[in-house]
């Protein structure tokens, strides 16, 4: 899967949005809800044409050649989209019916953990076996390339975890795997590249350990909003000051720790009392703040 | 609730690596019959599953045709009643399935996403709709039997005429309230479909010439009677079930253009999101 460029849209879901995806990794789409995340999925996944710009899937065309590309990808929507009286081992045997060479049906419902909901109707299982299921249907094809869309929301912290270990899981097998979501730790704990979508903007890509690196010598403290910030700038240690959002401030260093005692030195002349004085690595989530100037959730 | 279970080396014996690549069938779609036939068997089972569905295509029916002749309410001579009645429930259950059951349950599937969802998979659009007609023909057979068994054995009922004809006209029908269904459910939402569906399903029992003869409402009643596919399957299966089974042939080409006209205008309509 290679060269993705497309701008859509009338009001612009997606705006010029560029990226490759390497075979066999694990890419995720971060962005706050309405960001142009499952638009840009849904645009790979042959559901949209894009308005502008070339798209490319396993070196095929999602839209001109669907016939050839969909046996070889597995899709994992939002919303569920299931009979509402089916089971879970009718779903999976009826979408196994649609492939030529599928994985067997009940050892997916035993890697999912649904071997004791075989029999459960759709409308009755719970918000995360659902979406486990959704999982397993996007597998049993046994895809090349799987893309996931949020594909922990609605699970408890357990059945998350044991997604997560499942995705590493088929990554490891050489799956590729693209996915959006806009939990942080879902992005750094699965995927090799990350890309940080906003308005429909791609405003970062690179690795978790890359996006972060550039923010490793970093203080970063929350205090009353509008402080000075040119007076801040010109502390001996920093090399630049922001607040990207009101009370919350960033100070780029290149010697942590006499900062540390310039800037509580500052601020008690002022009579300020910081809170949440973090220093050191920046995580995904100081990132992302700093490039949008807004929280994800 | 079980909790998911550590994956190990599963996800490999599952074959799903795609370095166990050496089968070559992997990446392909399955014979589209085989997927059919599965997604005939699916739609199938599902409606037999769902208490309304049985309730509007097999008890409605069966309960209309032993109560009008119980009541003896027909007010034209006719020399059997089972002769007229029989044929106008073999109608009324063919717009159960075609146009309420199938209309309703793809309103909701369209709904719910599943079509959405269908659609990323290598089951084409018109392999879904094949099984979706063919699991409707399936249930109209179930619906033909039960209908006949019951006309036969506690009315006497016999084959005569062209049962063959009757048949056609059966499956032209089914093309005709199909297409009305999957309008509805293509473009409409779930619950409007479902009142909607309803709702025509009660006028064309009613202006059908089902189990009152046209001939005995009121002439603009009558009138509109002639122009709805109903009327016009009922009286196709009358003549047909009856010695020598000749077809008039006004009502079967006004079938016939249903038949074509109703899934002309889903197709041409129709919204998969």
């Amino acid at each position: 899967m290679e060269d993705l460029v497309k701008t859509y849209g009338g009001r612009r879901a997606v705006d010029g949005v560029s990226f490759a995806v390497a075979r066999g990794e694990t890419f995720a789409l971060l962005g706050p809800n309405g960001a142009g995340k499952t638009t840009t999925m849904e645009i790979l996944e042959g559901y949209r044409a894009a308005d502008a710009g070339t798209v490319r899937v396993l070196d095929l065309d999602p839209q001109r050649d669907g016939a050839q590309l969909r046996p070889r990808l597995g899709v994992m929507l939002q919303e569920g989209g299931l009979y509402r009286a089916i089971t879970p081992r009718e779903a999976l045997r009826l979408f196994a019916s649609y492939y030529a060479a599928p994985a067997d049906p009940d050892a997916l419902l035993a890697l999912v953990g649904l071997a004791d909901a075989t029999r459960v109707r759709y409308r009755r299982l719970s918000g995360g076996q659902k979406q486990r299921l959704a999982l397993a249907l996007a597998l049993v094809g046994r895809p090349e390339l799987l893309f996931l869309d949020e594909p922990t929301a609605g699970m408890d912290p357990q059945a998350r975890v044991a997604t997560w270990e499942l995705i590493r899981q088929l990554k490891a097998s050489g799956v590729t795997v693209l996915l959006t979501t806009h939990y942080l730790e879902e992005a750094e704990r699965l995927a090799d590249r990350v890309a940080i979508i906003d308005h429909g903007r791609l405003v970062a890509l690179g690795s978790p350990t890359a996006l972060t690196r550039g923010d490793a010598t970093r203080v970063q403290f929350r205090a009353v909003p509008g402080l000075d910030l040119g007076a801040l700038r010109k502390l001996p240690s920093a090399t630049d000051v922001a607040e990207p959002q009101p009370g919350v401030y960033a100070l780029e260093t290149c010697a942590a720790a006499d900062l540390l005692v310039e800037l509580t030195t500052w601020l008690r002349e002022r009579g300020v009392l910081p809170t949440e004085v973090r220093v050191g690595e920046a995580s995904l989530e100081d990132v992302f703040l700093r490039l949008t100037g807004r929280e994800l959730r | 609730m079980s909790a998911p279970v550590r994956t190990d080396d599963r996800v490999a014996a599952l074959g799903l690596a795609p370095s166990a690549m050496s089968d070559l069938e992997r990446g392909r779609a399955a014979p589209l019959w085989r997927a059919v036939l599965a997604q005939t068997w699916v739609e199938l089972l599902l409606s037999l599953r769902r208490g309304e569905s049985v309730l509007v295509t097999l008890v409605i029916p069966a309960v209309l045709l032993v109560f009008f002749m119980s009541v003896g309410a027909i007010p034209v001579p006719i020399a059997r009643p089972i002769d007229f009645l029989l044929p106008g429930t073999l109608a009324l259950a063919v717009m159960a399935t075609g146009l309420a059951n199938l209309g309703i349950a793809t309103a909701y599937e369209r709904g719910d996403g599943v079509l959405k969802r269908l659609g990323a998979t290598p089951l084409p659009r018109a392999g879904l709709v094949a099984g979706k007609l063919l699991a409707v023909v399936a249930l109209e057979v179930i619906q033909v039997l039960a209908l006949v068994l019951i006309a036969a054995l506690a009315y006497g009922w016999r084959p005569q005429g062209e049962p063959a004809l009757a048949a056609l006209a059966l499956l032209l029908g089914t093309a005709a309230f199909a297409g009305m269904g999957l309008t509805m459910a293509g473009t409409l939402r779930p619950e409007a479909t479902l009142a909607g569906a309803n709702g025509l399903f009660l006028v064309l029992l009613l202006l059908g010439g089902l189990f009152l003869p046209l001939e005995a409402l009121p002439g603009w009643m009558e009138a509109v009677g002639h122009l709805l596919p109903a009327a016009a399957l009922a009286d196709t299966l009358r003549a047909a079930l009856a010695p020598p089974g000749d077809v008039p042939i006004g009502s079967f080409v006004h079938l016939l253009v249903w038949a074509i006209v109703a899934p002309l205008a889903a197709a041409l309509t129709f919204r998969w999101e």
